[in-house]
């Protein structure tokens, strides 16, 4: 692979750093990337299911797993894992990102990680073809392409450095800090970078110099190269011995810092861990004296750098090897930006007319769009267009559940409440407070417990046991009156529907064989209207691919009761219409009808 | 620094606190103490019997060699191994009790280069063990480049380290070894010397070793000589350097662990040692080394490359005799870090005046930070500069600054605008200028 990064590459960033990730974002936009580069976070301490972070103006969602794996497997495409881990998890984080695969290159920030530690994974990485960037790096840039975190600093600094886009050097420094500053001095001296790598200043990195520069020699867009290294290690003699070998051969411009320390006894230490010369060879002066030696442009001193990076670009440039620039055009980033409070994914008020959305309220309204209230529910409340017999079945589910009499605790707290004189939503609130576990709150609970069942390949008597033990009596089961010998109906019907419509009903079939072990003991033990809802919303989804996540989502969520609320609200609308055309007086009920047990409160 | 020197009586102690996991089959008696004078010797008697009923051997534990060249170890009274209690007290006390020049290197027995002078500290004192000549073994193993390198000789003590290309088995071994590629590895190179009847045992204390070694997290680990009698092992004299990045993971197996400094090296000053607490409660990075505090250039730089790179030029431009400190602060620290370390620089600044009578340079100095807020870590040092104005007149410095980055703008401002209304010397320059061009022209005025 020629080059470390392109415009399409993204990432998966281990840590929710939210300045540096934005830096990225704003970078992105900046450069008019088609896509943003980081796709998804791993925050394993999180409870949230995505962070907001600015695109430009607007603002964007990126989603926040748990775990690598869980982001690997919902972003397979992105092939960067930005490890931001602290130098005690970062090991663990890298090695795991390994054996899950797929990914091309690591990025690891922390400073310090155990030597030993360091050395096997940068190993392991190496096995398997994996380029590591650092321990202890600021990361690495692919001017107009992709930019790790905060490389480059402000995104003023990166187009003043003339990082927005490629230029025709290729810069490996060992530092970060000076990462920046060279590549300034490129721009001012030259048209800037083609790609830049810090390879990170701990003493056991990853990819070195020389794995970084060979990538570089088979890149077109780099010309000429330059190193910046550091007092000790012999990392820069590899580079000779490639230049002897024949295998570098684009003009190389370097230097090495620390010169300072051939003054002091190795007590001190100059720079970083990496950066402490053991014997000669290793001090910055004769790995310069070499380099030199070797045909690499090497400056008197750091001070002389400009020069020669100047000498060489013009001299390249009036070879006609390197081509003047253009500059691209670019989006500005606004100044002053400020998040959304509230985010809605489902319709939008904006513009001539409103959406469901993306369908605009006049494509769904009228009969003739073919739309019914089923597919707008499903649009509205699932954000997707189910096929004709889901939507059937919502509107089956709607009908069946939207009323059952007078007397059931909701349609009676209604009642009470219109009787009372109050309004409409008064009454239909009073109403639907009554909805919870003891009314109507059962399809909830039928899907959740069937599915864990099933889920856990339980047999209907393990099942009983199971519940037996948490204590709950099974959601869904058990009717008043009705039993297998006088069906209730509904419950007939929606199975019957399912039968003909659904693609097919495991869970269902499951329940139904629960069924039969339950009425063995009791009659009226019958799968009731609440659970065959339910365990026929679970079947619904599962034959339209939902994950069980997802579906799981839903269950958490409320979903199911929804539409016991949705449709039951039609039947005490109903029954409060009914009180006010009846004028019924206010209700009041008999004392007769009530047991007095009054004691004296007793004095503490 | 990952690397870092323990004293032998703290490797002696990581060993045998894991010798049964390393060593099964061989014996470690661990008869050793480190004290810091005559009577902490004396006290130690209590529950190590060993001390008054051995002949004991006493020598100096402060991360230095060659002590037996230095006539710095006690093995003799009048003979070797007659060494008592009492003789040992003594001993420690007169070597403790003024300083001691300790020559680091020798040819043959004369030394060669500069001796050391500094007090000796501590002690490790241990049973005189009396051997024969060719039970005494060396094994040395540290990382040279990517990869482990184990070091065996059928010969210890000075032997070895006279005749090391002969006698000195080198054994390479990439990190990706497994144990059973490592243990064949090691067991078909015993070196030639060791006599037939105890090859099983060495390779089966070497094996030990450089598991021990590996898994301990050590960086550096050599025992010189050793001896072994059958399975009694006796270590004679170790030297061990830790990485101590692993110290997090190693708290259990290394215990309590001292880095001291080396013998010789001027103690670590007060300011020096404020810099590295508060570095090691930050995640930003806070680093200081003083070279030589009379010295008329400070520098407060920002970034480690960057603060490399002033050095060397103050050494090119300047000389390293007007250069007074070495150090950075980076990662995004706190305002009020950064003034902690401002004020730490201005403290020691401002204590004498320039013995030439010039004024002193103070280069502030940076690359164009990554993240670090220019703006907020400035405030640090403006906050500094405001409680030194004073003293800063007093001694007469000119402030040479240049910065790049987040906030670098509205950073130069205020710090120019504090200096000029505390009236301080101030030139200010940002991005445009080459990062290291202020030593010039603080030098050219």
């Amino acid at each position: 692979m020629a080059q470390l990064f392109t415009r399409d590459t993204q990432a998966i960033f281990w840590n929710n750093n939210k300045t540096a990730i934005q830096r990225m974002l704003d970078y992105d936009y900046t450069i008019k990337r088609e896509k943003p580069s980081v796709v998804a976070i791993v925050a394993p301490t999180s409870g949230n299911k995505f962070d907001k972070f600015f695109y430009g103006p607007d603002e964007v969602m990126i989603p926040l797993f748990k775990t690598t794996s869980d982001a690997k497997a919902a972003q397979p495409q992105a092939d960067v894992l930005l490890n931001f881990a602290s130098f005690r998890t970062a090991y663990d984080v890298t090695m795991e990102a390994l054996n899950i695969g797929g990914f091309s290159s690591i990025m690891i920030t922390a400073e310090g990680i155990p030597e030993r530690l360091a050395r096997g994974m940068n190993e392991y990485a190496r096995s398997k073809n994996v380029t590591v960037i650092g321990p202890a790096t600021v990361g690495a840039i692919a001017p107009g392409a992709f930019k790790i975190a905060n490389i480059g600093g402000t995104i003023e600094n990166i187009v003043q450095s003339k990082l927005h886009r490629a230029g025709s050097c290729g810069l490996v420094t060992r530092s970060g800090g000076l990462f920046n500053e060279i590549s300034n001095i490129i721009s001012i001296n030259a048209d800037g970078i083609a790609e830049g790598v810090a390879i990170g200043g701990d003493r056991f990195v990853g990819s070195v110099f020389i794995d970084n520069l060979l990538r570089m020699q088979a890149n077109h867009e780099v010309k000429y190269m330059l190193l910046l290294g550091e007092v000790g290690g012999t990392e820069e003699y590899k580079v000779i011995e490639a230049i002897k070998d024949g295998k570098l051969t684009k003009p190389i411009i370097a230097w090495c810092i620390g010169t300072i320390a051939k003054h002091y006894d190795s007590g001190v230490q100059f720079g970083h861990a990496g950066a402490s010369a053991n014997d000669d060879k290793e001090t910055a002066e004769s790995k310069n004296d070499a380099m030199r030696l070797a045909g690499i442009h090497v400056p008197g001193s750091f001070n002389d750098l400009p020069e020669i990076i100047s000498a060489v670009y013009h001299d390249l440039h009036a070879q006609g090897k390197i081509e003047d620039t253009k500059e691209p055009s670019l989006n500005l980033v606004p100044k002053s930006r400020r998040s959304k409070e509230f985010i809605c994914t489902i319709s939008d008020e904006r513009g001539e007319e409103a959406h469901y959305c993306g369908y605009p309220i006049s494509s769904v309204a009228t009969p003739d769009t073919g739309f019914t209230i089923g597919d707008v529910m499903s649009i509205l409340w699932f954000k997707k267009r189910y096929p004709r017999w889901a939507v059937d079945f919502l509107e089956t589910v709607l009908k069946t559940v939207a009323d059952h009499g007078p007397a059931v605790s909701g349609a009676h707290n209604a009642k009470v409440t219109a009787r009372a004189g109050k309004d409409v939503i008064s009454s239909l609130i009073a109403g639907l407070l009554t909805i919870g576990p003891r009314f109507g709150g059962a399809i909830d609970g039928a899907a959740k417990y069937f599915k864990y069942a099933n889920d856990k390949n339980l047999s209907p008597k393990e099942f009983l046991a199971y519940m037996k033990k948490e204590g709950i009596p099974i959601p869904g089961i058990g009717h008043r009156i009705k039993s297998l010998k006088n069906p209730d109906l509904r419950v007939e019907s929606l199975k019957k529907f399912a039968k003909e419509y659904f693609p097919s009903t495991p869970l269902l079939d499951y329940a139904l064989t629960v069924e039969q072990l339950i009425t063995s003991k009791k009659e009226n033990l019958i799968l009731n209207v609440d659970g065959t809802i339910g365990i026929l919303m679970i079947d619904m989804w599962r034959s339209l691919s939902y994950k069980d996540e997802e579906i799981d989502v839903f269950i958490d969520a409320g979903a199911l009761n929804a539409f016991f609320i949705l449709g039951r609200s039609i039947g005490f609308i109903g029954h409060i219409l009914d009180e006010k055309r009846l004028a019924m007086p206010m209700y009041r009920h008999s004392m007769d009808d009530i047991l007095y047990d009054v004691q004296k409160a007793e004095e503490l | 620094m990952a690397q870092k020197a323990i004293r032998e009586y703290d490797a002696k102690s990581i060993l045998a606190k894991h010798w049964n996991e390393y060593f099964p089959d061989f014996t470690y008696a661990y008869e050793t103490v480190m004290v810091q004078n005559g009577s902490e010797l004396k006290k130690a008697t209590k529950g190590k019997t060993w001390i008054k009923d051995k002949a004991l051997v006493a020598k100096p534990d402060m991360l230095f060699g060659k002590r037996g060249k230095n006539d710095l170890v006690l093995f003799k009274d009048v003979k070797p191994g007659d060494v008592s209690l009492s003789k040992a007290i003594s001993w420690i006390d007169e070597k403790s009790s003024n300083e001691q020049s300790v020559f680091f290197s020798f040819d043959g027995d004369t030394p060669t280069g500069e001796a050391k002078v500094d007090m000796l500290t501590h002690f490790v004192v241990e049973p005189f063990t009396p051997h024969k000549q060719e039970e005494e073994y060396y094994i040395s193993a540290t990382v040279i480049g990517d990869n482990d390198v184990l070091y065996m000789s059928a010969e210890g003590g000075m032997e070895v380290e006279e005749a090391w290309d002969e006698k000195v088995t080198e054994l390479t071994f990439l990190i990706t070894d497994s144990e059973e590629e490592i243990s064949k590895k090691i067991k078909a190179n015993i070196p030639k010397d060791i006599v037939k009847a105890n090859k099983v045992a060495y390779a089966e204390f070497a094996i030990g070793f450089f598991r021990a070694y590996r898994e301990l997290n050590f960086s550096y680990l050599e025992i010189n000589p050793f001896i072994m009698q059958g399975k009694k092992i006796e270590l004679l004299d170790m030297v061990a350097k830790l990485d101590d990045t692993a110290g997090f993971m190693m708290v259990e197996e290394w215990g309590d662990i001292e880095y001291p400094t080396a013998f010789g090296m001027e103690a670590k000053s007060p300011e020096v040692i404020a810099i590295e607490e508060a570095d090691a409660k930050t995640g930003a990075s806070l680093k200081l080394t003083l070279l030589k505090p009379e010295a008329r250039i400070w520098t407060m730089v920002a970034g480690g490359g960057a603060s490399v790179v002033y050095a060397d030029t103050i050494a090119d431009l300047a000389g390293i005799e007007d250069l007074a400190n070495y150090g950075e602060y980076s990662g995004g620290p706190t305002t009020g870090e950064t003034k902690f370390y401002a004020e730490i620089l201005l403290d020691l600044m401002t204590r004498k005046k320039d013995a030439m009578g010039r004024e002193k340079i103070m280069i502030i100095g940076g690359a164009i930070a990554n993240f670090t807020d220019v703006a907020k870590t400035f405030t640090g040092i403006i906050q500094a500069f405001e409680n030194y104005a004073e003293k800063m007149l007093e001694v007469g410095i000119k402030i040479y600054v240049r910065r790049g980055g987040p906030n670098y703008e509205k950073g130069l401002r205020d710090i120019k605008e504090a200096a000029d209304r505390l009236g301080l010397y101030i030139e200010v320059y940002g991005p445009q200028t080459h990062v290291t061009d202020i030593v010039r022209m603080a030098l050219a005025k």
